[in-house]
């Protein structure tokens, strides 16, 4: 930044620390590969679930725990155990039933008099559409209908009450996602403010400041965070609000370290012998050095963030139903490991993969923006 | 020494009491009781219960109560498991959570060290990206992640462990957890230890011995691990604490009836006595475990002394 400064009346274009920085970070491949990644990961976490055929909240009673499969549902087998369900909604019994090109046609028959509208029992069902009546015996108690079978993807398979993982996955990734960016942000502001003051104060409010931050940092931080959902009861937002206020005691220790050390270098007292004022040195010289590492601890942060909130999902403190996250999907996952391992194991990869991903960029951006560590 | 061991001792009281204190304060400040939450439970009831308990006399009675117990060894009784006091469900618990934790943190220190030294004679070669691939899944995983994952593959789909339970301390239902618990921390320590093993096999003194034609054996287990091991120390104080006091995920996980959950399951039920039990046991065990640490730091390091 300042070599860019003192080297303005030369024709040699100086290149400023982030582009530096940027051209560094380019060079490193698995961070560009998990930044690629992460960018994907946010766009199809906040498109998917409007191109994703099912809503993340409507139950699908007739398909529970299906597993994930490529093709259409209902398999051919599937058929007929819905059909049975159907008419013993209808009160019919069956008599015969084939199935031609998604088209079924059946017979039933009854001790009284079948009433047509028992049909809608077949268009409400998740497997049958479109019933009409086609021969009906003089007696009414002899039926023909067709009716045509829906033909449904569930790419991910279901969940225990039957409602679709890939939707739910994806609306669960907007959420953690969201989440993790939103206490990271805050724990950033609040470090930074904090941190940046005492670092600048100095002296007996720097002291007591950061005694302040020690004694914070001597209970346990779980009984903090279970205080903190004890307080503001479920409600997700302003709970993440306050994790993200837990969070900052380390971004005010960084920042503090790094403000008193910024506020030592020879460049400052140089800048403020020339007569630049306080708020000069501040802009030009303090802050662009700050972002360093609150660039890096930001990406740090946000993974944490996000196992913070899967882990308090898991214990049922976090987000609610029929609201999800990586963390609720892979609570009820875990619970249901014996009979749909699916619902487990494609969060898990989502939660994972993303964490790996935020994991390398903040290794890399370490890297490029901290050239005195490498 | 020892006279350094009774002044930490005794400027472990305040800090202590600091402690207990703030967490007393902050429990109760939080709204609801510990009888709130029952349905049908009439007012007349109520009002009793909360007099048996004295819940009804003024806060600073109540902690001036609770610290004079505190001091004869009273944690009090649990309010939502009222067959039980606090220090019952400890004696019960504690041992299962400290036989889960201690197992997990040797195999992490054996196992992470290991790594860590195998990684740093190999630098930057097949067995160095091994050990930092798996260093890092270690440490990126969440535990929720593993312990299911452990439970499908060996409990559900090989058989060969059960999926959970505590089966009265039988040898195969601690594998489960004690590997769910111990990969994180092997992570940690295999980096710790590459770290400063790397530095220390660069050090002047490793330089000397190899000019003096010391066998490599000798050179890594007697010279080099000596100095690169006082990472390893310091990271242990804060990780046996969090260890031995049981793990929420793994004991629910694997249903193991250790201490675990008593600090969530209290603080949502407001069981105010057995919070504070919680706060109490996992300061007393960070606090005597630094201690040990920093015992340890003199025997590992005789530069460091204590007067």
């Amino acid at each position: 930044m300042t070599e860019a400064a003192l080297a303005a009346p030369a024709a040699v274009v100086g290149r400023s620390l982030w582009g530096d920085a940027w051209a560094r970070l380019k060079a490193n491949r698995a961070a560009m590969v998990s930044l690629c990644y992460l960018v994907l990961m946010a766009v199809v976490c906040i498109a998917g679930p409007w191109f994703v055929r099912h809503d993340y909240t409507t139950i699908y009673s007739d398909y529970v725990r299906t597993p994930p499969s490529l093709s259409a549902y209902p398999k051919a087998d599937m058929v007929e155990g819905a059909l049975t369900d159907v008419l013993k909604r209808m009160r019919v019994d069956l008599k015969e039933w084939k199935l031609e090109d998604g088209l079924a046609t059946v017979t039933v028959t009854a001790t009284k008099p079948v009433d047509e509208r028992y049909l809608r029992y077949v268009d409400r069902s998740d497997t049958f559409d479109n019933a009409k009546v086609e021969t009906k015996s003089p007696d009414g108690l002899e039926m023909t209908f067709s009716a045509a079978v829906k033909q449904q993807y569930f790419l991910f398979g279901t969940d225990n009450v039957g409602r679709d993982l890939l939707s739910r996955t994806l609306m669960a990734g907007r959420i953690s996602l969201a989440i993790g960016l939103l206490a990271g942000v805050v724990a950033v502001m609040i470090g930074v403010l904090y941190g940046s003051t005492a670092g600048f104060i100095g002296g007996k409010v720097d002291e007591v400041m950061m005694r302040i931050v020690d004694v914070l940092y001597s209970l346990p931080f779980i009984f903090f965070v279970i205080m903190l959902v004890v307080f503001f009861g479920r409600n997700f937002v302003l709970m993440f609000l306050a994790v993200g206020a837990v969070l900052w005691l380390d971004m005010a220790r960084i920042v503090r370290g790094q403000a008193l050390s910024i506020r030592r270098q020879e460049y400052v007292q140089a800048a403020e012998a020339l007569g630049v004022g306080a708020r000069g040195i501040l802009l030009r010289h303090v802050i662009p050095n700050l972002l360093g590492p609150v660039v890096i601890y930001m990406t740090l942060l946000v993974p944490q963030v996000i196992i913070l909130e899967s882990f308090l999902s898991f214990l049922g403190l976090g987000v609610q139903e029929p609201m999800t996250s990586w963390g609720v999907l892979i609570s009820t996952g875990a619970r249901n490991i014996g009979s749909a391992n699916w619902m487990l194991l494609f969060p898990a990869f989502f939660l994972v993969s993303t964490l790996f991903a935020l994991n390398f960029v903040g290794d890399g951006l370490r890297d490029a923006l901290d050239p005195k560590d490498r | 020494m020892l006279l350094y061991v009774f002044r930490r001792l005794l400027t472990a009281i305040p800090t202590l009491f600091v402690i207990v204190t703030l967490a007393f304060f902050l429990i109760r400040v939080a709204p609801g009781g510990p009888f709130n939450q029952e349905r049908g439970l009439s007012p007349e009831i109520r009002a009793n219960l909360e007099a048996e308990f004295g819940l009804n006399d003024p806060l600073w009675v109540q902690y001036l109560h609770y610290l004079r117990n505190l001091t004869h060894g009273d944690f009090g009784p649990s309010y939502n498991l009222p067959d039980f006091t606090v220090g019952e469900l400890f004696a019960k618990g504690l041992p299962i959570s400290i036989q889960i934790g201690a197992s997990a943190l040797v195999l992490a220190l054996l196992l992470g060290s290991l790594l860590g030294t195998v990684a740093a004679l190999n630098q930057n070669r097949g067995g160095d990206y091994a050990v930092i691939a798996l260093a890092t899944a270690g440490s990126t995983i969440p535990t929720f992640v593993i312990a299911p994952i452990i439970q499908l593959v060996f409990g559900l789909s090989w058989k060969l462990l059960p999926i959970g339970g505590w089966g009265d301390g039988a040898f195969v239902n601690k594998i489960g957890p004690v590997l769910t618990l111990a990969l994180p921390q092997i992570a940690i320590v295999a980096r710790l230890m590459r770290g400063s093993m790397i530095e220390s096999l660069r050090s002047h003194h490793i330089r000397t011995a190899r000019a003096l034609g010391l066998s490599d054996w000798s050179i890594v287990v007697k010279h080099a691990l000596r100095g690169a091991v006082l990472p390893i120390v310091s990271f242990t104080g804060p990780a046996a604490a969090a260890l031995l006091t049981g793990s929420i995920i793994v004991e629910t996980i694997f249903a193991i009836p250790g201490v675990g959950r008593y600090f969530v399951d209290a603080a949502l039920n407001r069981d105010y006595t057995l919070v504070m039990g919680t706060v109490v046991v996992i300061a007393i065990f960070t606090i005597v475990f630094n201690l040990i640490v920093d015992i340890m730091y003199a025997v590992v390091d005789p530069r460091v002394r204590y007067d």
